[in-house]
């Protein structure tokens, strides 16, 4: 089990929240102008790396809230946890730090 | 609309008579209730502008900025819900309360919505009341992190509701009303053990 730590509400299980994929993929400036293949790259192409992975998560049991999360998928560490007004943090910085 | 209210029925008109007779009384007492027809009121709305003020104004006590915060004034608490949205909970009539609040946030980008219907109340109060939430709540409940004063939306029983502890042994519930049958019926499943005189050599809890 895992505890997320909403950026409004505190520490709360697992439970309490649903994913929502790779965090930080922007939508096209122009979809029009987009061949069908950079389409689907957009659509469905993510990254999968073993290691840090910059996620959406959303509190949809507490304050409805979407927010991201860099987890370790290795070890499924917590590394980061920061709202969409804040800037993406540089993961392995001694700023960071696990929590 | 006063024909209309009295045609009303709570979520829980039909299992009145259960939560009653299952009533468990003695040390471990724990009993469920229905307040019915409470008046609750959506409010989203920046914190910081001129309309919360106003909506401040009519409520007599500010917007809760945290979670877990309950503010109270008079017949009115603002429960926090989100970082721009509170639920209003009132012994004043929606008749009354809804269009005074609605009148704060006209021409606002805010929604004041009457969502009375949309949830109702259940009461959970006695010595084992903890012991039963915490049978089917992910939240830690330990008088250390949660206590009186104190709501949360969380899940009981894998249910989306609001907890809300009134009392070092009183709680409300405020799931949504189509889900109040089943988290009715869970409680009172969960507090059946609390009936039995059996004790386990004087181990504590
Ligand atoms: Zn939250």
């Amino acid at each position: 089990m895992m505890l997320l730590t909403c950026p409004w509400c505190g520490p709360r299980d697992e439970t309490e929240y649903h994913y929502g994929g790779q965090a930080h993929v922007a939508y096209p400036e122009n979809p029009s102008d987009l061949s069908d293949e950079e389409w689907a790259e957009y659509l469905f192409f993510r990254d999968n790396p073993k290691g840090p992975f910059a996620e959406r998560w959303s509190h949809s049991a507490g304050c409805r809230r979407w927010f991201n999360v860099v987890r370790d998928t290795a070890t499924y560490e917590v590394l980061e946890v920061y709202t969409n007004a804040d800037p993406r943090p540089v993961v392995g910085s001694p700023a960071g730090g696990s929590r | 609309m006063a024909e209309l209210t009295m045609m009303r029925r709570s979520p829980l008109a039909a299992l009145a008579r259960d939560l009653m007779d299952n009533a468990v009384t003695g040390e471990r007492n724990v009993r469920v209730s229905e307040w019915r027809f409470t008046t609750m009121v959506s409010l989203r709305v920046d914190p910081t502008s001129a309309a919360a003020d106003a909506l401040e104004g009519v409520l007599g006590t500010t917007l809760p900025r945290s979670s877990g915060e309950v503010t109270s004034h008079g017949q009115h608490s603002v429960l926090w819900l989100g970082p721009d949205e509170w639920l209003v909970v009132s012994q004043m009539s929606a008749d009354a309360l809804v269009p005074a609040l609605q009148e704060c946030v006209a021409g606002a980008h805010a929604a004041v919505v009457d969502v009375s219907a949309n949830r109702t109340v259940l009461e959970l109060r006695g010595a084992s009341a903890l012991a039963v939430l915490q049978k089917g709540c992910p939240l830690d409940l330990h008088p250390r992190a949660f206590g009186p004063g104190q709501a949360v939306s969380t899940t009981l029983a894998r249910i989306p509701l609001v907890l809300w502890q009134v009392g070092p042994d009183s709680y409300r519930l405020l799931p949504r009303a189509s889900f109040a049958e089943y988290v009715a019926r869970w409680l009172l499943d969960a507090s059946l053990e609390f009936a039995s005189t059996f004790r386990d050599g004087g181990r504590s809890e």
